[in-house]
């Protein structure tokens, strides 16, 4: 009886914090104005590429400077479906995961002979063409060249009473929760094992008979999917994409996000999200034209005194709940 | 045929800057083991030096060789201060300071010179090389000033005590300190070498690019491109590296319609992948052999 009772508060105090998060940004609507639902969209739209990198450099060990490439493909993918195909949202975004998602695997299949330094070449390299293959003029018809695309907003169904705004807030909300969900499952799942075998030890995986060039490449193409994802997400909340909204820039916060968030933390993606989205603000208010030397101080200061991100206080509390009983 | 020489000229003056790129790059390879991402960001902070110093009245040469130290000063400025405390840190972390530092110097430059394209004058002067047409003066001095380059470093690594030690220190680092070789020390030399040859680079591709606080994205690339087709352990390799990528983009850039000015850096790209994946040592790389 003692022990039930003990592990339903044990269980309660583990429920207490995701369903206390989940109904306030359930909420949050209600209270919010415009601006702010969009910068919470945002965050989300963030979230959900680091999460994806996250798969990618915490779970498999490799390491990209490149997603903002698989980012733009999810959001060109989705602009087009939706602007020329007449193609409802609720099909765009997953087409955009696939199509991802199959980049992705294409990507990470000369991925498999490089590491470190080498794959990071590769990708950097990437994040630095992307904005020049996206105006190919051969491709104009379909991408618009440098002028880009406007995109419009999904507008709520059934004639609920929700501004456009709310409405993308909540598809966001249901898409980031999805893809957290699925990204969990993936790392404890059989296949999300074999993955951090490959990270941690790729010759003693390999010889527990774990096929590295698959999950490798599996790896990238799931994170180049969740890129994918929140590409569209983020091309519908801002309802215009041209080839400059997807420079090294992009590449750079995704990549600057899963460090402050923590590597190998899955919420650590959230934290990275708000700061890549909030410092930058924060830069431009406390000095306008030094925002971006602001910016990298700060991150430079983060990686020398907080090493592990946000993750380090995950630590702290998981040893607190261990020591209690 | 004329228009075939032509084009190789210039491919191979363009490539002299990729090669210096290379260089730097291979340079700081060999001190710390990873690339720089910030390497093309110092090279244009050098060269707003440089025209700052011309800006008030210092002579070309003197504001060169100014730039130059100054340079060298920064690299071993950030060895000290950063990347020394970043030996032991994971990969990522050095990636991401490293793009902390892109992001520091390019919005630093913009905020004190502005993002307004300054041209920026050439020693060499600018009309054809001896009366020949498919060669400029400032070709030309490119060339030389690469080659001049070139070879101090390989007298550097051959021949003098210090550079010897260096190549000691990268290859063996254990077996160099018990030798009593500084390998700290030298890894900041490595730093203040890859700095100074940076801003060489930048001052050299300034005429033609001009100078603003982008200018070197597009030239980063190439520089790795470079460095990655000749090998990233041989600065060797390097010059022979920069110098065909700079040929094969002119000569792509001329004879294949699509590539011309659209596909610059998809081009890069794509050699940067097909080397690594066909030989990833490079041409003039050593064969990497992992012990399990």
């Amino acid at each position: 009886m003692t022990t039930n009772l003990l592990s339903l508060r044990v269980a309660s105090q583990h429920l207490l914090a995701p369903v206390g998060i989940v109904l306030a940004s359930m909420a949050l609507p209600a209270i919010a104005n415009g601006f702010v639902l969009f910068q919470a969209t945002q965050v989300m739209v963030f979230a959900v590429a680091i999460l994806g990198l996250n798969l990618l450099v915490g779970f498999s060990g490799q390491l990209s400077l490149g997603h903002g490439a698989f980012f733009a493909i999810g959001a060109y993918v989705a602009a087009i479906l939706m602007g020329q195909y007449d193609v409802p949202y609720w099909l765009a975004l997953p087409a955009a995961g696939v199509v991802a998602f199959v980049f992705g695997l294409l990507f990470g299949l000369p991925a498999l002979r490089l590491e470190g330094v080498y794959l990071a070449l590769a990708t950097f390299s990437l994040a630095i063409a992307t904005p020049q293959i996206l105006k190919l003029s051969v491709l104009t018809p379909l991408t618009g060249g440098s002028p880009g695309i406007a995109v419009s907003k999904p507008q709520a169904p059934l004639g609920l009473p929700l501004t456009d705004d709310q409405w993308l807030y909540y598809i966001a909300l249901c898409v980031t929760g999805a893809q957290y969900l699925l990204a969990r499952n993936l790392v404890s799942s059989r296949s999300g094992l074999a993955m951090l075998a490959v990270k941690e030890d790729p010759v003693a995986a390999k010889a527990m008979g774990v096929n590295l060039s698959v999950y490798k490449t599996l790896a990238f193409g799931t994170s180049a999917a969740f890129n994918g994802i929140a590409g569209a997400l983020s091309a519908m909340a801002v309802q215009y994409i041209s080839p400059d909204s997807f420079t090294f820039y992009l590449s750079a916060s995704i990549l600057v996000g899963l460090v402050v968030g923590g590597v190998g933390w899955l919420p650590g993606a959230f934290f990275g999200a708000l700061f890549v989205l909030l410092v930058p603000n924060l830069a431009e208010g406390l000095s306008k034209g030094l925002s971006g030397a602001v910016y990298g101080a700060i991150l430079i200061a983060l990686i020398f005194f907080l090493p592990s991100g946000a993750s380090t206080f995950r630590s702290a509390s998981l040893l607190r709940t261990r020591r209690k009983p | 045929m004329e228009l075939f020489v032509q084009q190789l000229v210039a491919g191979l003056s363009t490539g002299t800057i990729y090669a210096c790129i290379a260089l730097a790059v291979v340079m700081i390879y060999q001190a710390i083991g990873h690339v720089n991402f910030a390497q093309g960001e110092m090279a244009m902070l050098s060269t707003f030096v440089a025209w700052q110093l011309m800006q008030l009245g210092v002579p070309y040469w003197l504001a060169f060789v100014l730039t130059v130290v100054l340079s060298f000063g920064m690299g071993l400025l950030i060895e000290r201060t950063l990347m020394r405390r970043l030996r032991h840190a994971p990969p990522l972390s050095q990636v991401a300071v490293f793009i902390g530092l892109l992001l520091m110097l390019n919005s630093a430059a913009g905020y004190a010179w502005n993002f307004t394209v300054k041209p920026f004058p050439t020693p060499f002067g600018t009309g054809p090389f001896l009366g020949a047409s498919w060669i400029s003066q400032h070709q030309a001095g490119m060339l030389a000033s690469t080659l001049a380059i070139l070879a101090a470093l390989v007298v550097f690594f051959r021949f003098t005590r210090v550079g010897l030690s260096m190549r000691g220190a990268t290859s063996h680092p254990v077996s160099a300190r018990l030798l009593g070789i500084r390998v700290q020390a030298l890894e900041g030399l490595g730093w203040g070498l890859a700095s100074a040859i940076g801003a060489v680079a930048g001052m050299l591709i300034a005429p033609i690019v001009f100078l603003e606080p982008n200018m070197m994205a597009g030239t980063l690339i190439y520089g790795f491109a470079g460095a990655v087709l000749g090998g990233l352990g041989s600065p060797a390799g390097a010059v022979l590296g920069g110098l065909l990528v700079g040929v094969l983009e002119n000569m792509a850039g001329t004879f294949i319609p699509v590539i011309g000015g659209e596909l610059k850096l998809t081009l890069a790209l794509v050699t940067i992948v097909l080397v690594l994946v066909i030989r990833p040592q490079g041409l003039l790389g050593r064969k990497l052999v992992h012990r399990v």
